[in-house]
């Protein structure tokens, strides 16, 4: 009972101490933390609470764009982990994934709709093909995922950035514009929102979240990968097939981070990037799954706040507050998270002091 | 009289369980005062509030007639209260006084004096008899060694009562009986010592008086010389409880399980377990007994599917198994009950209802086409938890982790003997369990026997054995030295060929 309350308390408290930090060390670069907080609720609501420019929805739909594919890649890193896997290669996984939506979106013709299912889909299955990699070499040779999948994670940068230019580019930076038949972008979400660059990408994401809760907590499927996470001896002595599932849980695991790859380059840019270096979407899913407490509810969650966090970066500059304060938030929200054990023994001392006192 | 500890009164609770109600424990000074219970009872639980660990809801604790507030386990110490765990807390890789100066490192200047330490624990080991080597390091010593070293910690820093957490539990039958001179000799130098326990023989050897507790209630405190074994194991369970097992003689049938010619190795690579033949039939339970390390552990495993096997073959009412799965064995009719039940038993962070199912959680009623059904889940655990009688704190959804140890046997007893299979591999089913667990489970394999299923009984108790077993083999250096009928047998025989000596089989 109390431990199902400090699930939601601690990251709770976590997430407060995180902006408690942000906004001294915002005072002690001698600016007013009231800046950071009118850009986190204008990224959240659109609204001033200066009352000085009108209410604009813009900011909300930038924030939901940037929330999409790390809630992605948290409920990857959040998968693997529900086995006991901690997969590094959700960056890796999501170029892969990137790489196929461009191969379908570019080569492929099909009517509208059905062309970026083709390529979300190709995306799941590319991003699974670079999870099950080390699913295998775990499974098969016990080598450790976490060097694995970081290697990949390379292979897959370098990879894709020499494929992407066989499709043919003018400044080698970028593939030509898909057709907008492989195009997630919304005009109706994209008014709703002030001209935002919010998309139809929301709902392979939602689709997701939900296919994570049902595998996770109601299949028998899951059932075994929650087994084979906590007690790997007594599952296989309960004749469940650890090997196979460490290979299916990375292969989920990928195909969750493969299609946040195709929500990005189909929903957000509408053609393939080459990219310089790796852009963190992995690294963020990681704290997102560690705050989220690896449940689907609280990736959701956690992902929001993560994505709100990287949208409210202009609108704190636009305040001369740093950008990097919000990095900052982040890191330290991570950091309270993973001091649990004395969180939970700080919030017992007040409870008792608060007894105490009565 | 003059009480060295008070605890008058004692209430805690946790969720789900009054672990402590009301329970009022008086120690005399330089006395082995012994704190009786089932597993669950609430000793540890007592314990864990005089060192400090816990703090109780209501009652008065005094400490040499005055009132104290423990709360801490430094509280404790300077008080002189001293804990020896049931799972030491020993750095692995350092020595000896290393281990024991932890935390009140002696120094010269800033440079670490462990010199003087070291002749000072030499002295203590001396005068407590305990025949410790200072500068050894702990993953060198025996477990009965580390165990000393615990009791050196206290003593270094000049505890007066010593609390001892079922201290006999990880020890071999030699090193109990050295640890019962070790605390007459501690109380001899005007120590007291409070045991925590549910053996009774221990008791009787070396307690003078016995508090005993039942569901966190104190039950009554009686002086050991006039108590009974029998008066004790009753006021502790609540029941008349017999030490034998009743049975009636087994009715053999057909052999169900055949084990021919099997050879495995260890981790390690060597061979543990060397062209070992043995049958058991329908209807009897056969008993291996043999000194830990012998082969027993790879042969269970070797049998339930953990371990591969070198060659042989294990034959299941004619079939061989030796090729498959772990779940193929387990529908072709295997049961096991493991020997570590944490590791092997139960997934600790699953809740229990989860862990009734984690054989059968695919199949009807407990899931259709892939997805869970947790009512069914759960009437199933109300079931068995009913008929088991297995104690938890929230029913089904309490997590197994938090369940006592004779509790978690419980579960996986029911769950075992619930999907009835043919042939049964038990492996220590009791060890660390309390008489009346012991009492439930040795009557729950012997019912079994008698509905006709062949069970093969591993145990390092060689009263268990005696009292179970139809048949006795005896495994030596992973080979059957002898079988032998468990009425024509004495604890002599079984020990000499436990040694190795062989005998004919019958």
């Amino acid at each position: 009972m109390g431990k199902d309350r400090s699930k939601i308390t601690v990251p709770l408290v976590a997430v407060l101490l995180g902006f408690i930090t942000g906004a001294i060390i915002i005072m002690i670069t001698g600016k007013s933390p009231l800046g950071m907080v009118q850009a986190m609720v204008r990224t959240l609501t659109g609204f001033d609470i200066y009352g000085r420019s009108s209410y604009n929805p813009y900011y909300i739909g930038e924030f939901l764009l940037q929330s999409l594919p790390i809630i992605l890649t948290g409920l990857s890193i959040a998968f693997a982990f529900r086995t006991g896997l901690f997969n590094i290669g959700a960056e890796g996984q999501l170029m892969m994934g990137s790489l196929a939506a461009v191969t379908v979106a570019l080569l492929l013709k099909a009517p509208f709709g059905f062309h970026s299912l083709l390529c979300l889909l190709a995306a799941a299955a590319a991003g699974a093909l670079w999870g099950a990699i080390p699913g295998y070499l775990k499974a098969r040779f016990n080598v450790h995922e976490v060097v694995v999948t970081i290697m990949l994670n390379y292979t897959a940068l370098h990879f894709s950035n020499w494929a992407l230019l066989l499709f043919g580019s003018v400044d080698r930076v970028k593939t030509s514009e898909f057709p907008a038949s492989a195009s997630l972008a919304s005009k109706f979400l994209a008014d709703m929102t002030n001209g935002s660059r919010l998309n139809w990408g929301i709902i392979p994401v939602i689709i997701a979240l939900v296919l994570y809760w049902f595998i996770i907590e109601k299949t028998t499927f899951g059932f075994s990968l929650r087994a084979v996470g906590f007690n790997k001896d007594a599952a296989r002595y309960a004749g469940m097939k650890v090997e196979r599932d460490v290979v299916m849980s990375m292969v989920i695991a990928g195909a969750f981070a493969g299609l946040a790859g195709a929500v990005i380059t189909l929903g957000t840019f509408n053609f393939g990037r080459v990219l310089p270096s790796m852009e963190g979407y992995g690294m963020d899913g990681i704290a997102v799954a560690l705050v989220g407490g690896n449940a689907a509810v609280g990736v959701l969650f956690s992902g929001l706040l993560f994505g709100m966090l990287k949208a409210a970066q202009p609108l704190m500059q636009s305040s001369q507050i740093p950008r990097e304060i919000a990095g900052i938030i982040q890191s330290s929200i991570v950091l309270f998270v993973a001091m649990r054990l004395g969180i939970e023994a700080l919030l017992d001392t007040l409870k008792r002091k608060r007894e105490g006192q009565k | 009289m003059a009480y060295i500890i008070e605890m008058l009164d004692i209430v805690k609770t946790f969720p789900g369980i009054r672990a402590n109600d009301g329970v009022t424990l008086e120690v005399e000074k330089g006395a082995v005062h012994a704190l009786l219970g089932e597993n669950g009872a609430g000793k540890s639980t007592l314990m864990s509030i005089l060192f400090g660990l816990y703090r109780p809801e209501a009652g008065i604790i005094k400490v040499r007639g005055e009132e104290v507030s423990i709360s801490d386990p430094n509280v404790a110490n300077r008080l002189g209260i001293g804990m020896v765990h049931q799972h030491f807390k020993l750095v692995h890789n350092f020595t000896v006084t290393e281990n024991i100066v932890l935390g009140l490192e002696p120094h010269k200047g800033p440079l670490l004096d462990i010199k003087t330490a070291e002749e000072r624990v030499a002295d203590l080991s001396k005068k407590y008899a305990l025949d410790v080597d200072p500068r050894s390091v702990i993953e060198d010593i025996s477990v009965g060694m580390q165990q000393r070293v615990e009791i050196l910690k206290m003593l270094y820093r000049d505890a007066e009562i010593l609390i001892f957490d079922e201290p006999t539990a990880v020890l071999t039958p030699h090193e109990i009986h050295e640890l019962m001179g070790i605390m007459r000799r501690l109380v001899e130098e005007g120590k007291t010592i409070l045991l925590i326990t549910h053996k009774l023989k221990e008791i009787k050897a070396v307690a003078d008086v016995c508090t005993v507790l039942r569901r966190g209630k104190l039950i009554g405190t009686v002086k050991v010389s006039e108590t009974s074994e029998e008066r004790m194991a009753e006021m502790m369970v609540g029941r008349e409880v017999s030490f034998t097992v009743d049975k009636t003689p087994a009715i053999p049938g057909e052999v169900l399980l055949e084990i021919e010619g099997l050879s495995v190795k260890n981790s390690k690579g060597l061979l543990c377990v060397r062209n070992l033949s043995l049958k058991v039939r329908r209807g009897e339970i056969l008993g291996l007994c043999g000194v830990d390390g012998n082969g027993q552990t790879e042969l269970v495993h070797a049998l339930t599917g953990l371990a591969k096997i070198e060659s042989g073959r294990i034959l299941l009412k004619g079939r061989d198994i030796s090729r498959l799965t772990v779940k193929r064995r387990t529908t072709a009719g295997l049961g096991h009950i493991p020997e570590d039940r944490q590791r092997y038993g139960l997934v600790l962070d699953f809740r229990l209802d989860e862990n009734l199912v984690v054989h059968a959680y695919g199949k009807p009623p407990f899931s259709h086409f892939g997805v869970l059904d947790y009512r069914a889940i759960k009437k199933n655990a109300d079931r068995l938890i009913e008929e088991f009688d297995v104690r938890s704190g929230e029913g089904p959804s309490t997590p197994a982790r938090s369940l006592s140890g004779g509790n978690q046997q419980k579960a996986i007893v029911a769950r075992e003997i619930d999907r009835s299979p043919e042939v049964f591999v038990v492996a220590q089913p009791t060890r660390g369990l309390d008489v009346g667990a012991i009492e439930y489970i040795h009557k729950r394999i012997v019912e079994e026997r008698d509905k006709g299923k062949a069970v093969l009984l591993v145990s390092l108790e060689l009263d268990e054995i005696m009292d179970l077993s139809d048949r006795i083999a005896v495994i030596f250096n992973g080979e059957i030295v002898g079988e032998v009928d468990a009425s024509a047998t004495d604890e002599n025989e079984l020990s000499l060929m436990m040694a190795g000596s062989k005998r004919k089989a019958v």
